[in-house]
């Protein structure tokens, strides 16, 4: 009895989705041949798929209504599977070596078209890491994050083309322009509601992106600009070959100076008043918190990184145009967060290498690249908002529990 | 771009008309931002998508007929009317799949879903269709009266002002006067309470995103026929400036999205008439980023005090 | 004994709306005075006002800290009050609800420390014995209040009860002269409510706090406060100690209907 109205529901969902796909995706129309292409297979594909995909649907929305209540009542906690097994130090430390070793032998196993994409995931991964400071830990949704991002790399390829300064001259530069505009925007906008600063700093990056489309003089305009110098070292003369491995080791370095800054910055006083601003702002002042302060060091400091990511990006690509850093560059980064788990190191981490990775080396998802970011960010909301790793809250050392670091105690 | 602006009356006229034209089209879309904003305080990020998904039904329907060998007016009726249909159907769907699940969620989650969405629907009619521009047919009727002054105003720009200031009236009329319409106000007020006095809370946000989605997809279908060209990209930038309307008029104001839209018409017509044309996005945007900073309530609503 | 709060002829607009009609009110150092009055009649923005969620219409409120030191803190901002030395609780819990107890507190203690970006990157020896500092002192903290053996719990699983007392733990961490508690005893059951009574003495005994304390147990009310003032529609319609306001008949009528006698 239950089953079968199951299945009439679901039989209707996907009559419903049947009809409502029917016109984009089954009628194509070539305008020029004046023809029109029928495509009654992809009806066929819509009808199962949304029939199926229905109970599932159901039984996840369901999981999730219960999964809601002992979170509620009991406080009976047991830990998923997967971190059982990595708070095991017998577990995670080999884990931890082979990972090590993997990501330095990677430009030794593989080609450096693979280093390359490797190279580029990593530039991701450092991205989310700099937006989750702002979204994951402060709670500021930041839609016009990719404008920090074009502040770097601009004045890289800027100065690089017209002074000749090197990379490692620009690299704090660009992040100190990056903290620079952050500020510059962050103090008029951040006293704004959350979806208001959402939609403000969306303007702003797009702001940002048509000034150097049309500003020709200053930024060349949509041919952007290319020959930007690789980072050096040392004045050593690198092959590409060479010079790519080069950037895929200078990457790694910077993704763990990235992981340390950020992990000490969560687990600090700055960190926490941003976790609590991100729960309740008027109870996080009324705590002698300043607000704008506080948010406008994390719009800040994520703006930093940007900012530094744009100079490699730029010396990594050697050229630039302002079709990098359109809203769909800031929305792929905004869900690699989402996907990641906001305000979770190793989630983001994981977010990143699948959303980068996934449609490199599926290459029959590659065209479904955006629309697997698409529906990444609503299924992740709509199910699993914590992200894939949820962020465990720290435990401190105190009283009894401090023993071994102070044993004097009463 | 041989020479500057000029000056005369005739390039004022057809500039103000020209901004008319456009600020009315932004107004329809701007009433879905604003309507559901009202209710659910969410920037539907996807509604621009669902203008974009309107002009294209009507794009294929109208091009199939015409291909059928049928001509004329009832080409540009059916192919609004399959447009309208479709557009409200897809708002309804993507209330139910992306918003309905997250009415609990704290207040940026159904905002991040609703990008998501965005991007989803973008993509999915880039991936179903094509990347290219599309020409659409100009259904729009030619009107011959209007001929002496087609220099300042064409047959085209006249059904867009008016079918908006009738769309308009329409809205009004239902939101004062229908039951469903007095829901929709009860629910904007206070949902809770309108639950409490037996209201369908539900079924009234449902209503709202399919009367606000068909309301997008006639916007989609007057800018199609007036510009001639769709891709799937359109609803993005679009989006955007209908939201900047809305806001400007003040967020939740049914007259606010209408005189929010015109003057953001106005000055993206005079702005590239007189100052420059490269940057016209950049004063929508520029507009949007002040209004927001410096008076987010808009011109027309009032701002309010956080209760603790 | 010297007034730690002076508040002159106080009064909130909101819009056409007096929320508070040119209110006085002064709390001494170590008192305990009571604000009471019926739903709506503006205790919760009369706090507001003075925690500078809001800024008054009128009037003047002045604190001194320290015996001597008096200061008008109109329209200064929230948390430049907190600083100064009035912390609060809220009337309808506003917890950090994701973080665990102790972290809580440790916000608390988040203006008395000054660890920036630099020392929390750097970690050096001074940052981490301020850290060190913020735990041992937020934990005392919970110990005291009787919460310490849920230290590690997220907020949002104490019980209710509970949570009211660390909304009080929280405000305690800023270290305060002055504390306002809105309602501490809502939704408390009998056995919680004595608690709390012997915790609020304690922390104007042992930690020299004044309280001003927003309630409606009246059982409560009057064997605690010191003083008693009364709000109906925002105006202050009695003031004294709690036998005079139990015999005036103002204060009788406003509660009239509310059962003012009934559950004392
Ligand atoms: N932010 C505000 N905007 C408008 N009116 C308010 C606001 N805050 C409180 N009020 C009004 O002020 C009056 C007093 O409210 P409140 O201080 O909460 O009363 P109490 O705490 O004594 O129950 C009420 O009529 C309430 O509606
Ligand atoms: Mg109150």
């Amino acid at each position: 009895m239950k089953a079968s109205a199951e299945f009439i529901k679901s039989f209707f969902i996907s009559l419903w989705f049947m009809l409502l796909t029917f016109p984009i995706l089954v009628i194509r129309v070539n305008t020029i041949e004046k023809v029109v292409e029928w495509r009654w297979r992809n009806m066929a594909f819509i009808g199962i798929g949304s029939f199926l995909l229905s109970f599932v649907w159901r039984w996840l929305l369901s999981r999730k209504e219960k999964g809601r209540q002992p979170a509620e009542t009991g406080n009976v906690e047991t830990l998923p599977l997967g971190r059982r097994l990595l708070a095991e130090p017998r577990i995670y430390r080999p884990a931890l070596t082979a990972l090590a070793l993997f990501t330095i032998a990677f430009p030794l196993l593989f080609s450096s078209y693979q280093t390359n994409i490797m190279t580029t995931a990593l530039i991701y991964v450092m991205l989310g890491l700099g937006l989750n400071i702002v979204v994951g830990l402060a709670g500021l949704l930041d839609l016009g994050y990719v404008a920090f991002y074009a502040v770097g790399a601009y004045s890289y390829a800027l100065l690089n083309h017209h002074f000749g300064l090197g990379f490692w001259a620009i690299l704090p530069v660009g992040g100190l322009l990056g903290a620079l505009f952050g500020i510059l925007l962050g103090f008029p906008v951040l006293r704004l509601r959350g979806d208001y600063l959402a939609i403000v700093t969306l303007g702003f990056g797009e702001i940002i992106r048509l000034i150097l489309e049309n500003w020709n003089a200053f930024s060349f305009g949509p041919s952007g600009i290319a020959n930007i110098s690789r980072p050096g070292l040392f004045g050593i003369s690198m092959t590409l070959n060479e010079a790519t491995i080069y950037i895929y080791y200078l990457m790694v370095a910077l993704c763990l100076f990235t992981i340390f800054v950020v992990n000490r910055l969560q687990d600090s006083r700055i960190g926490r008043a941003w976790i609590a601003l991100r729960e309740d702002e008027v109870a996080c002042q009324a705590m002698g918190i300043d607000k704008t302060r506080t948010k406008l060091t994390a719009f800040a400091l994520g703006a930093t990184w940007a900012g530094m990511v744009g100079v490699i990006f730029a010396a990594k690509t050697t050229f630039i145009n302002p079709a990098c850093f359109t809203f769909m560059e800031s929305a792929m980064i905004l869900s690699i967060v989402v996907l990641g788990g906001m305000g979770s190191i190793a989630g983001v981490i994981l977010g990143a290498l699948i959303l980068i990775l996934t449609p490199e080396y599926l290459r029959a998802f590659s065209a479904y690249r955006m629309l697997l970011f698409g529906t990444a960010m609503v299924l992740m909301m709509v199910f699993r908002p914590q992200g894939i790793v949820t962020n465990i809250r720290r435990v401190y050392r105190y009283g009894t529990k401090g023993k071994e670091s102070r044993p004097a105690q009463a | 771009m041989s020479s500057g602006p000029r000056f005369d009356m005739d390039y004022f006229l057809e500039l103000a008309i020209g901004g008319l034209t456009r600020g009315s089209i932004y107004a329809l879309i701007a009433l879905g931002y604003t309507m559901v904003y009202g209710i659910i305080e969410l920037i539907n990020f996807a509604h621009g998508e669902i203008y974009m998904i309107g002009a294209f039904t009507a794009l294929i329907v109208a091009s199939v007929l015409t291909m059928n060998g049928m001509t004329g007016v009832s080409v540009l009726i059916l192919a609004s009317v399959v447009a309208v249909l479709y557009a409200a159907a897809y708002g309804f769907t993507v209330e139910k799949i992306a918003y309905k699940p997250l009415r609990q969620a704290p207040r940026l989650s159904p905002l991040i879903s609703a990008i998501g969405m965005s991007i989803f629907l973008q993509n999915y009619v880039l991936i179903a269709q094509t990347s290219d521009f599309l020409p659409f047919p100009n259904l729009l009727p030619v009107l011959p009266f209007m001929e002496p002054y087609s220099h300042i105003m064409g047959s085209t720009e006249l059904i867009i002002v008016l079918t908006t200031a009738l769309a308009t009236a329409a809205l009004t009329f239902f939101i004062k006067f229908t039951k469903l319409g007095k829901a929709m106000r009860a629910t904007a007020q206070d949902r809770h309470m309108a639950m409490l006095v037996g209201v369908n809370v539900n079924r009234v946000i449902s209503n709202t995103f399919i009367v606000g989605s068909a309301l997008a997809a006639i916007g989609g279908v007057l800018i199609a026929s007036h510009i001639g060209r769709i891709n799937f990209s359109i609803g993005f930038i679009t989006g955007i400036k209908a939201f900047t309307a809305a806001v400007l008029g003040g967020i939740g104001s049914i007259p606010g999205a209408v005189l929010g839209g015109l003057v953001l018409g106005w000055t993206e017509s005079f702005a590239t008439g007189y100052v420059s044309s490269d940057y016209e996005d950049v004063f929508a945007f520029c507009l949007l980023v002040l209004i927001l900073i410096f008076r987010p309530a808009g011109i027309l609503g009032r701002s309010s005090v956080q209760k603790v | 004994m010297d007034s730690v709060l002076t508040v002159n002829s106080l009064t909130m607009n909101f819009g056409g709306l007096r929320a508070i009609d040119s209110v006085d009110l002064e709390v001494r150092q170590e008192q305990i005075v009571a604000l009471i009055g019926p739903n709506g009649s503006g205790k919760t923005t009369f706090s507001n006002c003075l925690t500078g969620i809001y800024e008054p219409t009128e009037g003047d409120i002045f604190i001194s800290p320290t015996p001597g030191g008096r200061r008008r803190i109109n329209g200064i901002k929230i948390n430049r009050i907190a600083e100064m030395g009035i912390a609060r609780t809220f009337q309808n819990i506003r917890l950090f609800s994701n973080m665990t107890v102790l972290e809580n507190v440790m916000i608390g203690r988040h203006c008395r420390a000054k660890a920036g970006v630099l020392g929390a990157v750097l970690r050096g020896r001074k940052t981490r014995r301020e850290e060190q500092e913020i735990v041992d002192r937020s934990y005392e903290i919970l110990v005291r209040t009787g919460l310490a053996d849920q230290a590690d719990e997220p907020a949002k699983n104490l019980p209710y009860g509970a949570q009211r007392r660390l909304e009080i733990a929280r405000a305690l961490a800023t270290e305060p002269f002055l504390l306002l508690l809105d309602e501490p005893a809502a939704g408390m059951n009998p056995r919680e409510t004595d608690e709390l009574e012997e915790l609020i003495v304690r922390i104007r005994d042992e930690a020299k706090i004044s309280i001003l304390m927003i309630e409606h147990d009246m059982r409560m009310v009057m064997s605690l406060s010191n003083r008693i003032i009364v709000l109906d529609y925002g105006e202050k319609i009695a003031e004294g100690t709690a036998a005079q306001i139990w015999e005036n008949p103002d204060v009788i009528k406003a509660y009239l209907g509310e059962d003012f006698h009934g559950d004392a």
